[in-house]
């Protein structure tokens, strides 16, 4: 690879705590390697309990680390403190799944999108000229600054959490999900959205989902990751249409095609491949 | 959820935007105008603001010092100079009445005011941060609540002497464990919300984030709890002051009630006026507190005044020609009533049917009203709703009839369960965790079909197995908690096909499921579906488990039904705008890194 890469992951183990005194530690991480590039996506694939939401959480610090190393911009953030996070989170942002829950529902648009601006000292009419500036970018209208996350449907909220990872010009974004509970002509719209904004700032992303065409469609590479352990990982195209690995191979046949002719013909590879006894 | 939240965030660009509803059809009324809509809430504060206003001007208003005693002029009777009377000790007791509201109210307001300086701080800590201190504060608040207040006053009082102040800081001390509690619990409902962890990633101090992220959600429960407080802490104050414990120099209510209750053969008058004042004013401050409860906590519910539906013998016999079908919906409209009072309709004018052994799929996006239609068949909609229009029959005959405004329970309760099965979208919170799987399956058997303990256990552990559970036996045994989604999705099929049912309403019944157990689920739902012959409705948004499984699909825009046909005519050749937006947002089969629903214009290219 000729660029360095903005973010490496090396070995990445972790743990959470067992229940009670003697439990042993649950470990939902095994050892996990990826790498992103600048202005590069890397789709990173899975089923529950994969352990796909926790490595974004562990790049973001809000999963503990217990062996192995994540590098970015050629600094080791493993154990970064909350004053390098504080530093950090004008080049490391977050999108999360649920935009329900991940805007506060007491603080205006204009009040959550300037909280980050605030942090890196950005006030009064320069953060208020930036949240302007980002309500256009996510093709919001202007007055959605004085109202309240409530006012807004789904994909529109989802649109106000991306303009909040968006203020301060980040460098990666980490995106939990950030379709899947948004109806399909909203996620199709809201991954318009995170393709254009790559086109115009060369943003890279660590795009978690379980869908594999949302994965393909985003991504340069995929990931694909299974209890805990990465499976499978290369060019989006390769993985996610000619898949070496028989759990993804599985994967890619449960999903259902929208036609009721080719479905019945998936429907049978798959359970065939099931019946293989794989 | 309250006006107390919208207006301490004021507008950043200093009312630029006024906040326009989103459709201006779904109205709330504000927290402070729903209070103030409460009489309830009214008379309190009008009764509590009559107690500030005598507290503040006391010195005006009283025509004697509160302890200017003329002992000439002992237990006078109402009327003349003393307006209420005199005392024991000659003095005044409408002017005692108001210097009392004064000590009376501000000692209720020390002793909350204590309670929250101690609980509510060390009740975001403990909530936050967890650990050490959590312990150490909880276990601290147990010894408190352990501890009898009235004993615990009553030593205080004989160790440093009788003070309204004091008893009250300490009374304060004993009541914070409510607001620790009450913080405790708010702030570990919110502290993993995922706008939190979006100010840490941002690098906010753990300081900022209490204050600015979880001090909003502990806001409203303090506000309630501070008006119950301030009740107690008056009765309590009151109490002592009646015991004889009070500090006899200082005027209180408490006070003129012990010297009352002394003379009260003399003159009984005494012990009313201070009576009705502590009464009134605790009185008013519980009634607060519920209407603030009212109005903080509970959203209201609009109800429209139901025409009864008038007791017909027989319902009127449906459409000759349309018996065949098992069922058939016409012109379907639900609407919601509004405070304002105007309606808002959230399904109009659907019209569809299903046949025996036909699967027909929903499709729409939130809020086409897909679910609200399919609960309207089932008769679960809220009780505010409002059938506004339109029919639906079942196999022959009316669930609703054309004319009537809600669904018939009585018409529709012996179908539940054994002729119209429902599949929900969320299969863990449909379990009652307090109970195993098998009974969760064998209950309604016993019930319903009138089975044997022992044939419905039975039955059950065939049913397991008909779903595809690979240990039915286990399986029975174990509690929704010790298995899958996937396993709970399929325990809730093998219930809705307990009873043999003629029609399963199946409510995007493998949303919440990963995409292989999703296939497993449609492979199960197929197989009983050919096998029992049974009609079923299937809500989805996924154009893909459509093609999986149905014959015939419905598509449903804002409340209407824009198109509907065979499954190969809808998703192949699409005559319908909106559907053809929909299979377009699809991604299968898209060149990657391209834009779905056409290029953006150009002008919208804000660089960075």
């Amino acid at each position: 690879m000729t660029a360095p890469d903005l973010l490496t992951v090396d070995d990445l183990v972790v743990e959470y705590p067992g229940k009670g005194l003697l439990a042993k530690p649950f470990r939902v991480l095994h050892g996990v390697s990826v790498r992103i590039a600048p202005g590069e996506t890397l789709g990173l694939v899975g089923e529950s309990g994969s352990g796909k939401t926790t490595l974004g959480r562990a790049v973001l610090g809000l999963a503990p680390v217990t062996a192995g190393r994540v590098t970015f911009l050629g600094k080791d953030i493993s154990h970064a403190s909350r004053r390098d996070r504080r530093a950090l989170s004008q080049d490391l942002q977050v999108v999360f799944q649920d935009p329900y829950t991940s805007l506060n529902p007491s603080l205006t648009v204009g009040d959550i999108l300037a909280e980050p601006l605030g942090i890196q000292g950005v006030t009064g009419a320069d953060a208020r000229k930036r949240v302007k500036e980002l309500l256009d970018r996510v093709h919001m209208p202007q007055d959605a600054m004085g109202r309240l996350p409530r006012e807004f449907s789904g994909g529109q909220r989802q649109r106000i959490a991306i303009a909040r990872a968006l203020a301060l010009r980040p460098k990666l974004i980490v995106c939990d999900e950030p379709v899947s509970a948004l109806d399909l002509s909203t996620q199709a719209r809201v991954l318009d959205l995170l393709l254009e904004i790559q086109e115009a700032t060369g943003v890279s992303y660590l795009f978690v989902s379980h869908d594999l065409d949302v994965v393909r469609h985003v991504s340069h590479r995929v990931a694909v990751l299974y209890k805990g352990e990465i499976v499978e990982q290369g060019p989006a195209q390769k993985v996610t249409q000619d898949p070496d690995h028989p759990y993804t191979r599985r994967l890619l046949l449960a999903s259902p095609v929208p036609d009721p002719d080719r479905q019945a013909e998936r429907r049978a590879a798959r359970l065939a491949e099931v019946g293989a006894g794989v | 959820m309250s006006e107390a939240q919208t207006l301490t965030t004021p507008d950043p660009v200093g009312g630029a935007a006024a906040p326009v509803g989103q459709t201006g059809t779904v109205s709330r009324a504000s927290a402070w105008r729903r209070l103030l809509k409460n009489p309830m809430g009214v008379a309190a504060i009008v009764l509590l603001g009559l107690a500030g206003l005598a507290a503040i001007l006391a010195d005006v208003l009283a025509p004697f010092d509160p302890n200017f005693a003329d002992l000439t002029a002992v237990l006078l009777p109402p009327g003349g100079e003393h307006l209420l009377g005199t005392d024991s000790a000659g003095r005044d007791i409408a002017s005692r009445l108001l210097f009392g509201a004064r000590v009376t109210l501000l000692s209720a307001a020390l002793a909350a005011g204590v309670a929250i300086a101690i609980g509510l701080p060390s009740g975001l800590v403990a909530g936050y941060y967890g650990s050490w201190f959590d312990g150490l504060s909880n276990w601290s608040t147990n010894i408190l609540m352990a501890l009898p207040s009235m004993i615990v006053l009553l030593a205080v009082r004989a160790a440093i002497g009788p003070s309204t102040w004091v008893s009250m800081i300490v009374f304060g001390v004993l009541l914070s464990p409510g607001y620790f509690r009450l913080t405790r619990t708010a702030v570990q409902s919110v502290r993993d919300e995922l706008y939190v962890d979006a100010a840490r990633v941002s690098g906010l101090s753990d300081l900022r984030i209490i204050g600015r992220h979880i001090f909003t959600v502990v806001r409203a429960p303090i506000i309630i709890q501070t008006a119950m407080v301030c009740g107690i802490a008056i009765s309590i104050q009151s109490a002592l002051e009646f015991l004889g414990l009070g500090d006899p120099t200082v005027p209180t209510w408490g006070v003129m009630v012990s010297d009352g209750f002394r003379n009260i053969y003399r003159e009984p008058l005494n012990l009313l006026w201070p009576t009705i004042a502590i009464s009134v004013v605790i009185g008013a401050f519980v009634l607060l507190g519920n209407a603030l409860r009212d109005s903080l906590e509970d959203l209201e519910k609009t109800k429209e005044k139901r025409t009864k539906p008038a007791r017909r013998a027989k319902v009127a016999p449906v459409e000759v020609g349309t018996e065949h079908h098992l069922l058939k919906v016409t012109d379907l409209a639900v609407a919601y009533p509004q405070p304002g009072g105007g309606r808002k309709t959230v399904v109009d004018g659907v019209s569809f049917h299903v046949d025996r052994n036909e699967v027909v799929g929903i499709v729409g996006e939130s809020g086409s009203g897909k679910s609200q239609t399919a609960f309207s068949i089932l008769g679960l909609l809220p009780d505010n709703a409002i059938i506004a229009g339109g029919a639906i029959q079942f196999d022959g005959s009316y669930l609703v009839a054309p004319g009537e405004d809600g669904v018939s329970q009585g018409r529709l309760a012996p179908l539940r369960g054994k002729r119209l099965a429902y599949i929900p979208q969320e299969p863990m919170s449909n379990l009652d965790p307090a109970f195993t799987i098998g009974s969760h399956l064998a209950r309604p058997m016993q019930k319903v079909l009138g089975l044997s303990k022992e044939a419905a256990r039975a039955r059950a552990l065939e049913l397991l197995a008909s779903v595809g559970i690979p240990d039915p036996a286990r399986t029975a045994k174990a509690y929704p908690h010790e298995i899958s989604g996937g396993m709970a999705q399929r325990v809730l099929i093998a219930g809705a096909i307990s009873c043999d049912p003629d029609l399963i309403i199946a409510d995007e019944p493998t949303t919440a499921l990963d995409v292989t157990v999703q296939a497993e689920v449609l492979d199960v739902l197929r197989g009983l579906q050919a096998r029992l012959g049974m009609g079923m409705i299937l809500v989805t948004h996924n154009f893909g488990v459509v093609a999986d499984i149905c014959d015939r699909v419905v598509v449903m825009q804002n409340g209407r039904l824009v198109e509907q046909g065979d499954v190969r005519t809808i998703l192949r050749s699409p005559s319908h705008p909106y559907t053809r937006m929909l299979l377009s947002s699809m991604l299968e089969g898209k060149e990657p890194m391209t834009r779905l629903l056409g290029a953006a214009p150009e002008a919208l290219e804000v660089a960075r």
